[in-house]
């Protein structure tokens, strides 16, 4: 079985390595960018009025929920075009079928592809906040796989829909309508308490907001002071995760045995 | 042909396949033996692909008897897919890898070693006549050279069994005979190939035995010259009439020649021998345009069976 997937992964493998050099630079120039902006040009100011209304530096407040969102935004791109690519433009899955492989053999081989992807990009992300000083604690390393995770829990969900899709039009309100405002309202700027109540449970229920809740619990080296709450967060993010892989594995079944 | 799910590389009985109310397959019976090169002929939408799907092991059976190398499409799908090489309708080259990475890679779907797949690309590449584009990207191949490039794909499993569907639709006729000349390389070296097509001289030209499809239903079985014998005369003579007049012929057509077929543009009679009915035809006063004697071809077969030409 894995060593089936591991041949569909392969080939993603072998597309990555045409784009990898612009793939892994503009993985560095992102968090650099948004941390000189928002993190010491806009946190200095920030830092300046109130000191400590967030209790830290506003870099190492926001480092942490930008890399949550980062990965969130690579694993759903990620997951929309290339499926539908594999579906319907290049037929790549239908060549795949055609030979032992099984539909769930070719959805695991490109999810299993889409994790590496954004461990990368979260590796790089953790290795640039370090440079800044933009963490205070040596388990900021645990903050990858979380925001692997976090990304998976965002990847598989719409991985299972793409699948289904003939045309790209509903990929722009998946983008328009939930990956832009999570990434503006999950805490990852400021914290949620600070939305008007009836949009706080918004944040309860989507995942990026519990992933940016563990990974700067991580960085900060709070993790922890709540147990339970943690054990929540991480099973929100393995409940979207774990849903999304199985209607990954129906939809691309379906799509693929008529 | 009779045979028997140990006899055949293929054996179907009453194979069905319906897609909610539609009924794509009815209930078709074959047998194809091995080295054989077998050939499904008929429109489009005579339900070729959706045969060819369920064969390909993509496509559920949904009633009838399915049997390919002796194994059950619906428990042993993957292992049967293994020993088979397919060359879809549409193109499904990656079109974003080269050539060669897209032989290699498939080599690696069928648990082919890294120089294994490497080795067989080289030489696949050499029997279609690619090697020249080996690092070239896909994407700006001719479609020819596409189509060739998806053969050497299918065959880098060294499959027992080859599945073609529509193989040379869309191409040139120069393109064509080299993909022709290829496929008739592979049937010589005893590779077995299944093939659909709604071109007649295609049917001709590559296969043993082929079976006529029409409305979901298997209508005719046998040699391309066993059904011609079968279903038409030795010759045809089609008389081409000045624009109009065609329709005034009532009657005055009658008894020339077996059988008078008349299609929108043209007229064909058929006979045993041609040149006389074209004689009789000037004889009776009629004044077609262009007179021209031929054989019969499957395409003669097919509108003899179905009352409708193959490609409309």
């Amino acid at each position: 079985m894995l060593a089936q997937a591991g041949r569909s992964y392969e080939h993603m493998f072998l597309l990555y390595k045409r784009t990898w050099r612009g793939s892994i630079f503009n993985s560095f120039l992102s968090p650099v960018l948004f941390m000189l902006a928002m993190g010491i040009g806009l946190g200095t100011f920030i830092d300046r009025g109130g000191a400590d209304a967030l209790g830290v530096p506003y870099l190492l407040f926001l480092a942490p929920g930008l890399l949550a969102s980062t990965v969130m935004q690579t694993a759903s791109f990620e997951s929309t075009f290339p499926i539908m690519a594999g579906m319907v433009w290049i037929k790549r899955y239908h060549a795949m079928h055609a030979t032992p492989l099984r539909p769930a053999d070719i959805a695991l081989g490109q999810l299993g592809w889409i994790a590496t992807r954004i461990t990368l990009v979260a590796a790089i992300f953790v290795l640039v906040m370090v440079a800044f000083g933009a963490t205070r604690s040596p388990l900021v390393v645990l903050a990858i796989p979380v925001a692997t995770l976090t990304g998976m829990a965002f990847s598989a969900p719409i991985a299972a829909f793409a699948a289904t899709q003939d045309r790209m039009d509903k990929f722009n309100a998946i983008f328009r309508f939930g990956i832009t405002p999570l990434f503006l309202f999950s805490g990852t700027f400021f914290p949620i308490e600070q939305l008007p109540g009836f949009l706080q449970p918004l944040a309860w229920v989507t995942p990026l907001w519990h992933g940016v809740e563990l990974c700067r619990g991580l960085s900060l080296g709070t993790i922890g002071a709540d147990p339970l709450l943690d054990f929540v967060h991480l099973l929100v993010l393995v409940l979207f995760a774990g849903g999304g892989l199985l209607a990954t594995l129906m939809t691309f079944r379906r799509r693929l045995v008529k | 042909m009779p045979g028997t799910p140990e006899t055949s590389l293929i054996h179907a009985r009453g194979l069905t396949k319906r897609f909610g109310k539609l009924t794509a397959v009815d209930a078709i019976d074959f047998d194809v033996a091995p080295g054989e090169a077998f050939g499904f002929l008929g429109p489009n939408g005579a339900g070729k692909t959706s045969a060819m799907r369920m064969i390909g092991c993509v496509s559920p059976v949904t009633e009838g008897l399915l049997r390919i190398l002796n194994l059950d499409p619906a428990v042993h799908g993957p292992q049967i897919r293994a020993r088979i090489g397919v060359v879809p309708q549409s193109d499904t080259l990656d079109t974003e890898l080269t050539v060669r990475d897209n032989l290699v890679i498939y080599g690696r779907y069928f648990g082919l070693a890294r120089s294994e797949a490497a080795r067989r690309a080289t030489e696949l590449l050499d029997f279609v006549q690619l090697s020249d584009r080996a690092n070239d990207r896909v994407e700006p191949l001719s479609g020819g050279m596409k189509r060739r490039l998806t053969i050497a794909r299918s065959l880098i499993n060294e499959p027992q069994l080859m599945l073609l569907d529509e193989p040379t639709t869309g191409l040139d006729p120069q393109a064509r005979h080299l993909l022709w000349e290829r496929l008739y390389r592979l049937k010589q070296r005893g590779t077995t190939l299944v093939l659909t097509t709604h071109y007649m001289d295609e049917a001709e030209q590559l296969c043993d035995r082929l079976v006529v499809m029409d409305k979901a239903k298997i209508v005719a079985e046998g040699s391309p010259r066993q059904l011609i014998e079968q279903y038409s005369t030795r010759e045809v003579t089609e008389l081409r009439f000045p624009v109009g007049v065609q329709e005034t012929l009532d009657g005055k057509l009658d008894g020339l020649g077996e059988r008078v077929e008349r299609l929108p543009d043209r007229v064909l009679v058929y006979s045993n021998d041609g040149e006389s009915v074209a004689t009789a035809a000037h004889e009776r006063g009629l004044q077609p345009e262009t007179v021209l004697v031929r054989r019969s071809t499957l395409e003669d077969v097919f509108l003899r069976l179905t009352g409708r030409t193959l490609v409309e």
